[in-house]
């Protein structure tokens, strides 16, 4: 790994470069907030931005997207849609690159989805480091996720007048050669340790115990009394894994033309908290109230989604908690059962 | 033939698929209706495609513009004869399709998915069956070929049960089952009618009248999910081992492969560790049963 300098006047071109062999996305001005979308011109690029409302899991599991098309004539003759193109994605925060890293096994382990892996594979990170909390709502300190040794082709760390850029694989250090950046020197270096020293101390840990006793924490909390006051207040709306960087389950259905003669196949994202999610053909919900979808919730970000795979299910983003409508935040769940632990409950 | 790797792929068919999501096509040979609500479909896959599965896996079956379901093979590996069979309950919209196609249609196919039962584990053993209702389907696959190989095993013992006369289902089957004198038949319905002149009750009746060895037995069961609790009492009480009672889950499933999250007990997925587990693989989880 490499260090370079980039000056803050340069990116503009850097960017203008990129954009010549890649679609380029990143964090853009939107209602008063940022948004992750395709940009028209480097302006575009917001990368001071505190949050997005959807994280960037959006480049490789889309909201919606066309498994196959098909004619209804009943030969199951299907033609599969064109790859998206290329793709970088500037300005992500480190806790969507642990998210994305997690979704990446996912969608490797067991049987590949070649349609995850396929857009992954033409899609470069350039993520940036977080100097400050977005807001009160991030707690990836104490998750881990507060900035990242890996998962990005190339990333940013803000110096002031000039960002300092590492590379994180051979297809970054190439789009680099795009760039004017210099090598770092040792004033630079210095710089950069300047900026991480300060960085450190204003990110508070909003956890009440170690991240690594989370596992264990749910483990003995299957029948704590927090879900049904959870599931009591729940509406069931799932905005929050809606916005979740790390949640990746889906449904699949047919839509189809008007005429009835064409349809498509597509996958779209879906969500645990629904009421029939776990509802079969005949009507029995293996998963009724909503106090056991919370739970299950829960269980998957700091338990399920561990095992299974080597990285926790939530990256501290925050996202779920300021999506929530009656404050459902993972920061007082996760303490308020570590509470009730101590307590002997 | 078409969705199909190669026009000349020959072998089963998960390593035909041209992909996870895009089914192969498969044309139904014939349609038997059993009960009013129940049809059996025989599929035929493309030449030289076989499905390779085991009893208790199941299939991802679409009709294209309606969407997709999974469902159970009822068919024994040891009948292929270039075709498998699905029992299918018309109870959603994928079904209610299905039940309106004729035979000559073509429906698209993607599997076998999941963990069948483990066959070569039951050699030897004395199997008791006590399938309710429509968990006949994936049970006769598991029970034909069981009886392919009838002098691998020891008893066959089968109780099943299910609403009324009506809605037994593969009559014709049940009445050469009963027949054999190497296979313990016992039938009851919740309400008899005119007709019936076998035993009135839930299926936890028939367990009175079977005695067995409970050290050599595996118990197999697949029902309603209210079933389970009262079919596993009765097991407990013959004194069957919670690791030698199988049964099957049912659950909703988008996916297969254990990825679209729809089917998860906890955090085990049924389309994976599943849908046949035994007891003592379920009974920590909290929402198995």
């Amino acid at each position: 790994m490499s260090l370079t300098i980039l000056p803050k006047s340069d990116l503009g071109d850097f960017v203008s470069q990129l954009m010549a062999s890649y679609r380029v996305a990143g964090p853009v001005h939107k209602d008063g907030g940022a948004a992750f979308e395709v940009i028209a011109s480097p302006e575009d690029l917001y990368l001071d931005y505190a949050t997005t409302i959807l994280p960037p899991k959006k480049f490789f599991l889309p909201t919606r997207e066309v498994l196959f098309n098909f004619k209804t004539n009943g030969d199951l003759q299907v033609q599969h849609p064109e790859p998206d193109p290329p793709t970088i994605v500037m300005g992500v925060h480190t806790c969507d690159v642990h998210a994305i890293q997690l979704l990446d096994h996912v969608f490797a382990a067991g049987k590949p989805d070649a349609h995850y892996l396929q857009r992954r594979a033409q899609t470069l990170i350039i993520s940036i480091e977080c100097l400050k909390p977005c807001d009160e709502h991030a707690f990836c300190k104490s998750m881990g996720t507060m900035t990242a040794d890996e998962g990005f082709d190339l990333h940013m760390i803000d110096l002031g007048n000039a960002y300092a850029i590492e590379t994180g694989s051979e297809a970054g250090e190439k789009l680099l050669k795009l760039s004017p950046a210099s090598a770092a020197t040792n004033a630079d270096i210095e710089r950069l340790n300047q900026v991480m020293s300060e960085k450190w101390p204003r990110f508070p840990y909003r956890l009440d115990f170690d991240v690594s006793d989370l596992p264990s924490l749910l483990n003995v909390s299957m029948k704590s009394p927090l879900w049904e006051e959870l599931g009591k207040r729940c509406l069931a709306c799932a905005a929050c894994t809606n916005v979740c960087p790390t949640c990746f389950c889906f449904d699949v259905k047919d839509e189809v033309s008007l005429d009835l003669s064409t349809g498509s196949r597509v996958r779209s994202w879906d969500s645990c908290q629904l009421d029939e999610f776990a509802t079969v053909a005949g009507g029995h919900n293996f998963r009724k109230s909503r106090a056991l979808r919370q739970r299950h919730r829960f269980m998957r970000k700091g338990k399920y989604i561990l095992e299974a795979h080597n990285y926790l299910g939530c990256v501290g983003c925050g996202r779920c908690a300021r999506a929530c409508l009656v404050d459902i935040t993972p920061v007082n769940v996760f303490n308020e059962l570590y509470r009730q632990r101590q307590a002997g409950g | 033939m078409i969705n199909v790797k190669k026009p000349s792929y020959a072998g089963p068919l998960a390593e035909a698929q041209v992909d996870l999501f895009t089914p192969v096509a498969a044309r139904i040979r014939s349609i038997r209706p059993l009960t009013q609500l129940e049809k059996v479909f025989t599929l035929e896959l493309p030449v030289g495609v076989t499905l390779g599965h085991r009893p208790g896996q199941f299939v991802e079956v679409s009709v294209l513009g309606v969407g997709e379901a999974p469902i159970s093979i009822s068919s024994s590996p040891s009948r292929s004869n270039g075709s498998f069979e699905l029992c299918v309950r018309k109870v959603g919209d994928v079904t209610s399709a299905l039940h309106k196609l004729q035979p000559g249609s073509i429906i698209g196919v993607r599997g076998p998915y999941g963990r069948g039962f483990p066959f070569e584990k039951f050699r030897g053993k004395d199997l008791l069956f006590a399938p309710g209702g429509l968990g006949l389907a994936p049970l006769r696959s598991l029970i034909n070929q069981v009886l392919d190989e009838r002098a691998q095993f020891g008893r066959v013992i089968i109780l099943y049960g299910a609403r009324n006369p009506g809605e037994l289902l593969f009559k014709e089957e049940l009445e050469a089952w009963s027949r054999r004198p190497d296979v313990e038949l016992l039938l009851t319905v919740d309400r008899g009618d005119e007709s019936w002149t076998g035993n009135v009750g839930v299926i936890t009746t028939l367990f009175r009248h079977v005695s067995v060895y409970p050290r050599n037995t595996v118990a197999i069961t697949c029902g309603p999910p209210v079933m389970y609790r009262f079919v596993l009492m009765e097991l407990f009480g013959k004194g069957i081992s919670e690791g030698n009672i199988y049964l099957s889950l049912e659950r909703r499933m988008k996916c297969g492969i254990g990825k679209c999250g729809h089917c998860q007990i906890n955090n085990v997925y049924a389309c994976q560790s599943g849908p046949v587990f035994t007891y003592a693989e379920i009974k920590g989880l909290e929402e198995a049963l």
